[in-house]
């Protein structure tokens, strides 16, 4: 078992790294360092992904022969998927980000329970 | 009939005024039941007793709310560990888990034309699944429009557009314009060799986007403003989205009725080959040169082009 776990030592670190970005994100109460943390959280992802389609002493995906065997060449699937998921970070912290300075625009700060507490104030104003 | 139709529904109505009323008129009774309420938590919380049991369980609410996330934390990286322990040695192949890949690699080059099975994998096999990322990017730039764009005629903006102009610095403004086009080169090689080498829409658009945020950081936002304006980012986005969705409705269409595809493989290797794989990277990169510069110039200063 714990040879598995030091021979897998890339998705070991991929797990640790998405642990880390789980742990920023209940931990800071800061808006970017969440952010930050869902990014690592993200990365730890790739990393998995990409480690779990290497295999040793095989080509990139590109055929270059007329009948291709499948044991020359990687898994090309995780790559698809890493492709995906980049893109889709991407978008979602742009999101995010855009929303965090709405935020700070409005409250002048980034810190969560304060903006929490300002809410609750602004809706007892409200009523 | 209508008329008809009409008074009968007014007739109908005459006897609920009361309820669909629906001004509100003050009570004067309820604001009194509240002035009360809140005295009477002002009272509560001026009570120092009062003050350190708050005290007191907000820091137990942050001890409890400490201890839930370390375990959770602990616990949720325990449970992976164990499970990567349990997995396929790393570099080594997986046969159960290889075989769609393997049919991929095999067939790929006869049933998409691409050299390069990634590119034929996301753009024919998976088409639709990259026709989904492509509007997530789309919505993301739509979505930072709505919440950032702040519009050209406010005067902070004016006020920001002259602090942050750079144009004014020769040696930054030259090398900008020296670069620009290189960069554009390459990612249009990109983009057109994805079907035969890694890179594809994707990285390709990404790479023209950072040209022209190149250009647009070292030569000023006015020399991008006058190439890529919002209409145009609006219509190439268009385009490109409208595109995709047709030519890749089409194929399925024809796919889906056995009908025989139009679109021809070309040999395999050559630059205009692999059917509609190249026309979909450059609608792909399109797309994501638009949201890449998009996204830079709203984060910047809250509007694309004039717009």
């Amino acid at each position: 078992m714990l040879d598995t776990l030091l021979s897998n030592y890339q998705e070991a670190v991929a797990m640790i790294l998405f642990v880390i970005g789980f742990a920023t994100l209940l931990f800071q109460r800061n808006l970017i360092r969440k952010l930050i943390g869902m990014n690592i959280m993200d990365a730890g992802l790739f990393l998995f992904l990409t480690s779990l389609g290497y295999i040793n002493g095989r080509k990139p995906p590109i055929i270059e022969v007329q009948e291709a065997v499948a044991d020359t060449y990687i898994n090309p699937v995780p790559s698809g998927l890493v492709l995906t998921g980049i893109v889709v970070s991407v978008s979602v912290t742009a999101v995010m980000l855009s929303l965090s300075i709405r935020l700070y625009k409005r409250y002048h700060t980034l810190d969560m329970d304060e903006i929490y507490a300002m809410t609750l104030k602004e809706r007892e104003e409200q009523d | 009939m209508r008329e008809s139709v009409r008074s009968w529904f007014r007739e109908e109505l005459s006897g609920m005024e009361e309820f669909l009323d629906t001004e509100e008129k003050p009570d004067a009774s309820r604001v009194e039941r509240k002035s009360a309420v809140r005295r009477w938590e002002e009272q509560l919380l001026s009570n120092p007793q009062m003050q350190r049991e708050i005290q007191r369980r907000q820091q137990r609410y942050h001890t409890i709310y400490r201890l839930v996330a370390v375990l959770s934390c602990v616990l949720f990286g325990l449970v992976m560990l164990y499970m990567i322990a349990h997995m396929p040695h790393y570099g080594f192949a997986n046969p159960r888990a290889d075989e769609v890949a393997s049919r991929y690699l095999e067939e790929g080059l006869k049933e998409t034309g691409a050299v390069n099975i990634v590119a034929g994998m996301i753009l024919d096999y998976r088409a639709f699944d990259t026709l989904g990322e492509s509007f997530v990017l789309f919505t993301g730039l739509v979505c930072s429009l709505i919440l950032l764009r702040v519009g050209a005629r406010n005067p902070a903006t004016l006020k920001h557009d002259q602090y942050f102009d750079t144009s004014s610095d020769a040696i930054l403004h030259k090398i900008g314009v020296l670069v620009f086009p290189a960069i554009i080169v390459f990612g249009i090689y990109v983009i057109f060799n994805g079907h035969l080498s890694p890179g594809g829409g994707f990285s390709g658009g990404t790479i023209l986007g950072s040209a022209m945020i190149i250009l647009s950081a070292s030569a000023g936002f006015g020399t991008t403003d006058r190439i890529f304006t919002y209409k145009r980012l609006n219509l190439m986005t268009f385009a490109a989205l409208g595109f995709y969705s047709l030519a890749k409705g089409f194929v399925f269409f024809i796919g889906a009725n056995g009908m025989h595809n139009p679109i021809p493989k070309g040999v395999p290797g050559a630059l205009l080959s692999g059917g509609l794989i190249l026309p979909l990277n450059i609608a792909v990169g399109l797309v994501v040169a638009c949201t890449m510069y998009g996204f830079y110039s709203l984060f910047e200063r809250g509007r694309i082009g004039h717009a």
